[in-house]
């Protein structure tokens, strides 16, 4: 290997130990599970210890992949001169457009070895990983920040706290994977513990539905993983082997294999069908999205995690993971209209509708976030990847901070009610600063000028329409709009007009009575609203204890600010549902230079060309790999230089996931175009969502303000009206669809089948089998035991005893007779002797 | 010619031997066959340092007399406490060992 081609990246200490910060939450958990109780804050200290621990960890990756990238940069140039002085082809210095590939850090150990297969489990960081690793320990660790005042004195606290941070652990395992195979662990184990947290208080019978409900639905969706997967396997192990000395499960090696050129379409189109029906199942996409807004039958910290920057974010993730597979399955990079995008685009849609008719605010903020993903995976959908992944950035501080301010008004303004009509209103002057980081993050979730959804959101927007999908464009702007007008019903509900219900100081001066009476009433309906009242009843008296606030109210004297410790996480995302967006501001670059784009520097996988040989095999081969070369792009062709680098519209698509590359390289991310962001295509956003607000705060002022006659009781008088709001309130009849229709056709025969097969077949072939074996015991018994083996035993002592007897007359005790036998015997030999020696 | 007769000598006095072993009753009989024996053997081994010319026999010879006398001496003291304990010393008496 010449020294000019292989640049040497910079590494460290973190980037090398990545893997601890999947590791560190999974040593919590059991630290947790066996010694939680025992600890003084039962366990607490050991979650947020570890997410701490993880979050530093991943912080230090991050700067140091920054320092990698940075070093990158700077080596490429002196690699230019030093491969001109051997004499070969280049890019000119001059174009400067050809950035070398920063391969990920890897590290991995081989944990099990099947015929030539090799599994490994460990780390391979990028950006991208880098990102979202960071992004769920922070929020974690807010949550739990959160979770200690919210989740006081329940009854499974200590269990509370381990399933929370194995989930983190389950996502940073799959975040960190370096091949499909740990990607599907940290998978499952999301999967098994959401199912915990959400069925948290499974003593009501709607919240262990609500579980079951989530985990099977996601499960269909798993089917596809595990198919996609081994769909993508049996497409890509042969090349992987053949070109890169890896295997079918290395994501490398499928993202290259992907790009290579040489894929079979089929197995391209549908491998990423299938790992797609896994996503939609994750990140509740239509028609899989009914588990969400149940999923919110777990305690609020669990939902703001869930729905922040976990568990609905891994199938994205997995999109943007193995994004080569899609770009080339779906044929996104020539414009195809993608499976993704449709579905995204449904989503939006759908979602923010059902958002309209939810008098549950946590139900609000799920089909918020559903709405949400839809953008992220329409962005990834029509090739906007970067826009997807940023909005994934931004949108986790947001939304965890909407939910956790609908936290803190359910723990100290509701009394535990999530029920906007019913429980509260008139707020905004009780709890000033959970209102206050509510308004912010309301504003960054509908893409308001600067906030942090304004940069993501606009992005995915503009992007979509540049990349040629206008129709689409005018859906996500209408999604927008509809965005915003949920959003101020919500909050115009939440704290605005006159105060209701518990929000009015009901249900607080009151006897419990009435307040349980409410919730033995609700135990029936569909929906879990209280909050796990069968679980948390014994502790209701507990609860507001030690954070009443320094006004020392008296328990339950009506809403009142949270304490310190809902607070603080709180302020600190809406700090960042301010600033996050400045992350990735393309619309300043034009201004202030690319450097302000740090995301597009360091998250956004180069499409660049790397020789084969430079891909040191960074899958499982040996115990440690670590991947420091990055290659150079051979310069011949212009090859590695994405026409996006150009930043010209329209330029001739040529390089990375449009050219097959040329023999010897292989590329692993497909040449993403940017675009450019204009000042009419932003106002034109901003007028949207400005037309949304304005309807919608005149639509609340007038309906839940004023009771205007023209607008109350709309919905009984106009059929076509009352059709579509029974329609949204029924989700769209979805779950009917589902529970009536498809389990009862699909399954129940199924089951009834099983049954019937399992009775009549396996029992009656168990049953033979067993009575055959019975008979044969039997035979064997009585025929080789009793007789053969037996008889053997019996008779060997019987012949003992007979030929005893026989020799006993021998024994007389005459001497005499010893004495004649002992010369005769003396004698006999004698003869034998003198015959033998004589002849 | 000489070594013969001493060799059918001494197969006469340990047939003789032989026979009152068997045949006796009396117990010091039986010993005093049992010497008859003994020396038979003895007078073998001398007869067989005669042929060959060297002393070894006469050597072995020594010491089978003297542990004859030893083997005497044991068999007579047994005799005795027999004939103490049972009043007789007749071997067809003596027959515990019956099996």
């Amino acid at each position: 290997m010449l020294a000019a081609e292989a640049l040497e990246l910079s590494s460290g200490w973190f980037l090398e130990n990545a893997w601890l910060t999947g590791l560190i939450p999974v040593i919590g958990f059991a630290i947790i599970l066996f010694f939680g109780k025992k600890l003084p804050m039962k366990g607490a200290e050991v979650g947020l210890a570890s997410m701490a621990g993880s979050l530093v960890i991943a912080v230090g990756a991050g700067v140091q992949w920054m320092q990698r990238t940075n070093s990158a940069d700077k080596q490429g140039e002196e690699a230019v001169g030093l491969i001109q002085a051997f004499g070969r082809t280049l890019p000119s210095a001059a174009e400067g457009e050809t950035k070398a590939f920063i391969a990920p850090v890897t590290t991995t150990w081989v944990w099990w070895q099947n015929s030539g297969l090799e599994f490994g489990i460990g780390s391979a960081v990028d950006g991208l990983a880098i990102l979202i690793l960071a992004l769920v320990a922070f929020i974690a660790l807010l949550v739990m920040v959160f979770s200690v005042d919210y989740v006081r004195d329940d009854r499974r606290y200590t269990h509370f706290f381990a399933a929370i941070t194995l989930f983190a652990g389950g996502m940073l395992i799959m975040v960190m994977a370096e091949n499909m195979v740990q990607l599907i662990l940290g998978w499952e184990i999301m999967g098994l513990t959401s199912f915990m947290l959400i069925g948290h208080w499974w003593e009501e019978e709607a919240n262990s539905r609500a579980a079951l409900k989530a985990f099977f639905t996601v499960r269909v969706g798993d089917v596809g993983l595990l198919v996609g997967t081994a769909i993508i396997f049996f497409g890509a192990n042969q090349w992987a082997v053949d070109n890169l000395d890896s295997n079918g499960f290395n994501i490398a090696a499928i993202q290259a294999w992907a790009l290579s050129g040489e894929a079979n379409t089929q197995f391209l189109l549908w491998g990423a069908v299938a790992l797609f029906i896994a996503a939609i199942g994750k990140s509740g996409q239509f028609p899989l999205h009914t588990w969400l807004p149940d999923a919110m039958a777990g305690p609020t910290p669990v939902s703001s995690l869930l729905h922040s920057s976990t568990m609905v974010v891994a199938g994205v993730f997995l999109v943007a993971r193995i994004y080569p597979v899609f770009w080339e399955g779906f044929n996104i990079g020539t414009g195809g209209l993608s499976f993704i995008a449709i579905i995204g685009a449904i989503t939006i849609v759908i979602a923010a509708l059902l958002a309209f008719v939810q008098d549950d605010i946590k139900k609000v903020l799920a089909y918020s976030t559903v709405s949400q993903l839809g953008y992220m995976m329409l962005g990834l959908g029509t090739g906007a990847w970067l826009p997807a992944v940023f909005h994934i950035f931004t949108h986790a501080f947001f939304k965890c901070a909407l939910f956790l301010c609908a936290g803190s008004v359910s723990h100290s303004g509701s009394h535990h009610s999530f029920d906007m009509k019913k429980d509260m209103g008139g707020l905004r002057k009780k709890m000033p600063v959970t209102f206050a980081a509510w308004c912010v993050s309301t504003l960054a979730l509908t893409g308001v000028f600067p906030f942090a959804g304004f940069w993501s959101k606009d992005e995915i927007i503009d992007n979509v329409g540049a990349n040629g999908y206008t129709f689409l464009m005018w859906v996500a702007l209408g999604g927008a709009a509809l965005t915003a007008m949920y959003m101020t019903r919500a909050t115009y509900l939440t704290f605005f007009g006159e105060p209701r219900g518990a929000a009015a100081g009901l249900g607080h001066d009151d006897a419990h009575g009435e307040e349980h009476e409410m919730e033995l009433i609700s135990v029936g309906a569909p929906e879990p609203r209280s909050l796990g009242a069968a679980a948390n009843a014994h502790a209701d008296d507990g609860h507001g204890d030690g954070h009443d606030g320094p006004g020392g109210h008296a328990e339950h004297a009506g809403p009142h600010e949270s304490g310190k410790l809902i607070l603080v996480p709180i302020v600190i995302l809406a700090f960042f549902a301010i600033f996050a967006g400045f992350a990735n501001p393309t619309p300043l670059a034009s201004r202030f230079g690319e450097g302000v784009e740090l995301l597009k520097k360091y998250v956004e996988p180069r499409a660049t060309a790397v020789v084969t040989e430079e891909f040191l095999g960074s899958g499982p081969g040996e115990m440690v790999v670590l991947v420091d070369g990055v290659a150079y792009a051979p310069a011949a062709s212009g090859l590695g230089v994405p026409a996006a680098e150009s930043g010209e519209e329209g330029a001739k698509k040529s390089g990375c996931g449009f050219d097959a590359p040329e023999a010897g390289t292989v590329c692993f991310f497909p040449g993403v175009s940017h675009a450019e962001p204009t000042f009419a295509k932003i106002l034109l956003s901003l007028v949207v969502v400005a037309i949304g607000y304005a309807l919608a705060i005149g639509f609340c002022v007038l309906f839940y303000g004023r009771r205007d006659p023209r607008l109350v009781g709309l919905t009984e008088r106009n059929k076509a009206l009352r059709g579509g709001f029974l329609f949204l309130k029924n989700k769209y009849y979805l779950d009917h669809l589902y529970e009536n229709v498809i389990v009862r056709a699909v399954a129940h025969p199924i089951a009834k089948t099983a049954y019937w097969i399992n009775q009549r077949v396996i029992d009656a072939t168990v049953d033979n089998v067993g009575v055959g074996t019975r008979k044969a015991g039997v035979w064997v018994y009585d025929n080789i035991d009793q007789k053969l083996v037996d008889g053997a035993v019996n008779g060997s002592g019987w012949a003992a005893s007979e030929a005893g007897h026989a020799m006993q007359p021998t024994q007389s005790g005459r001497i005499s007779q010893y004495g004649a036998l002992l010369f005769g015997a003396a004698t006999v030999f004698a003869i034998v002797l003198v015959i033998l020696n004589v002849s | 010619m000489l070594a013969v007769n001493f060799l059918l000598l001494a197969a006469v006095l340990f047939s003789i031997g032989v026979y009152g072993v068997i045949a006796r009753r009396n117990a010091v009989m039986v010993l005093m066959s049992i010497e008859l024996i003994l020396n038979a053997v003895s007078l073998n081994l001398v007869a067989f340092s005669l042929m060959t010319g060297t002393a070894d026999g006469q050597v072995f010879a020594l010491y089978v007399i003297a542990i004859a006398a030893a083997e005497v001496g044991v068999g007579l003291a047994m005799v005795l406490m027999i004939y103490r304990n049972r009043r007789t010393i007749a071997l067809d008496e003596l027959s515990e060992m019956k099996g």
